[in-house]
């Protein structure tokens, strides 16, 4: 059995070098780059690379670097892995009890500014760009913050933008309104509409929705909160770093840096520099 | 050969069989042991961590994104993420459901299979769905090594059902046996006589 052993041989060899898979993202990561400029090298691996194999399945190709050859030849299919890379699942009020803790620990520090900047980093399709709001308008802050919306995706900024949410998920939503300390009737802030539920304009009217790279892009003012939740997991440990800078750089003094329930300051390079406001909720102050 | 990590799957009926898997083992057990387990999107951070510290002596947190993996601590996936494993860290998202669960086990033993390979040992244990089916065929395909609990001895049977039905499972095994089975192949390279292999 000789063509068995030089198999076995083969497969042991594998176990050395290294996986052809991880070589094909790496090569498939900087086509992007090269060509079209969009920076994915330094996102968190495992889970990118379920995203990469998504949009290889359904371009119908076997291998990432048939999926990078595609890619490369074809921009409507690099436009179609732009949104499987790029957009973050997200709904209104995830993490109730994180609403309560705004409005309890950070909104009475909002009180004390004439008026409020806000910057919602990696936005996505603006679910918690709506819950913040309504929340800010039932606690009469709505009309002297501006709220920055952004997100590294323009499609998704413009679904934001319109502000219409699946009817199904409007019970799911109600209850996590409720959970989140809501004080009116959830119903109120949005219409029925043949396409779904329309949220109220009215509580958009001092919110920007704008394309900005976290990747890329600098600090663009000086903001009083910076909610990031769940959008820095996508990103390795050194792009994270990189990002808590950019953040560190565009809060003011005792501005608050609002995370996702698993994401953390700490072993960050920043880390000294806040103060924690809930430990929980991953509530940050920075403090010097 | 050496194994450098341990990730288990479980749903219906998975805290009490964790319990008899992880109980036994002693706080010097030298591999990092990564769980994920089926649970409502609304349950409390933290509380099945609470649970299983009463009666297991390893260390327990629920997963943070980037912890590093530990010898002898016990990772939960924490409700409403996906927890995927690199080399040596965790690491989580929020993308959509798989097979109707978030956290997945397939995805998670996917991600481990592909991190870890032939140092991998990944566990099915009693649950009602299929989920962990594709996940063990990746770490076959890594040529990790596979144990479902046996589904006569599961409270629901369809999980390690599906598992065992893929035919690529090296051991099927009740919960006692997968402890000691896990201790021996996180301990020792030869102690491969004398187990009940499928």
């Amino acid at each position: 059995m000789t063509a068995g052993r030089r198999e076995l041989r083969l497969v042991e060899l594998r176990d050395e070098t290294e996986d052809v898979e991880a070589i094909e993202v790496d090569l498939l990561l900087e086509a992007v780059y090269r060509h079209y400029k969009l920076d994915f090298r330094n996102y968190a691996k495992a889970s990118l690379k379920r995203r990469l194999w998504r949009r290889a399945h359904e371009e119908g190709v076997g291998t990432l670097s048939a999926l990078q050859e595609k890619v490369l030849h074809d921009s409507s299919c690099m436009e179609r892995l732009l949104r499987d890379l790029s957009i973050n699942v997200t709904s209104m009020y995830r993490d109730p009890s994180f609403y309560v803790a705004f409005r309890k620990k950070v909104v009475p520090m909002l009180r004390t500014y004439p008026f409020v900047r806000i910057w919602h980093a990696g936005c996505s399709t603006g679910e918690e760009v709506y819950s913040i709001a309504i929340l800010l308008r039932e606690e009469g802050l709505l009309d002297r913050t501006r709220i920055y919306a952004t997100d590294v995706n323009a499609d998704v900024l413009e679904q934001a933008r319109n502000g219409v949410f699946p009817l199904g998920k409007m019970r799911e939503y109600t209850e996590n309104y409720i959970s989140a300390g809501g004080t009116s009737s959830f119903s109120d802030y949005y219409v029925t509409a043949y396409e779904g539920a329309r949220f109220n304009q009215s509580l958009m009217e001092n919110t920007v929705f704008a394309q900005h790279n976290l990747v890329s892009d600098a600090s663009f003012n000086e903001f009083n909160v910076i909610m990031c939740r769940n959008v820095m997991i996508y990103f390795s440990k050194p792009l994270q770093d990189h990002v808590h800078d950019l953040f560190y750089k565009s809060l003011g003094m005792f501005g608050v840096l609002a995370l996702g329930h698993k994401e953390s300051i700490k072993f960050t390079l920043h880390e000294s520099d806040y103060d924690v406001v809930d430990a929980g909720e991953k509530l940050y102050r920075r403090i010097a | 050969m050496s194994y450098e990590l341990v990730v288990i799957g479980c749903s219906w009926g998975g805290l009490s069989a964790l319990r008899k898997v992880l109980g036994p083992l002693p706080s010097t057990f030298p591999l990092p042991i990564v769980v994920a387990q089926h649970r409502s999107s609304q349950s409390t951070d933290g509380s099945m961590t609470a649970v299983l510290e009463t009666y297991v002596s390893l260390a327990v947190s629920e997963a943070d994104d980037k912890d590093s993996l530990e010898p002898g601590h016990i990772y939960i996936a924490p409700p409403d993420y996906h927890l995927l494993v690199e080399r040596g860290s965790l690491a989580l998202s929020t993308d959509e459901k798989v097979r109707f669960s978030r956290p997945s086990i397939d995805v998670l033993l996917e991600s481990a299979a592909d991190a870890y390979g032939t140092r991998l040992i990944a566990v099915i244990l009693t649950g009602a769905n299929e989920d962990g089916a594709i996940g063990i065929r990746r770490v076959s395909q890594m040529r990790g090594k596979s144990i479902v609990q046996d589904p006569g001895t599961a409270e629901r049977a369809e999980m390690p059902q599906a598992a065992v039905d893929t035919g690529v499972v090296d051991m099927v095994l009740s919960l006692e046996d997968i402890s000691e089975v896990l201790l021996s192949l996180a301990g020792a390279a030869d102690s491969r006589g004398g187990l009940h292999v499928v």
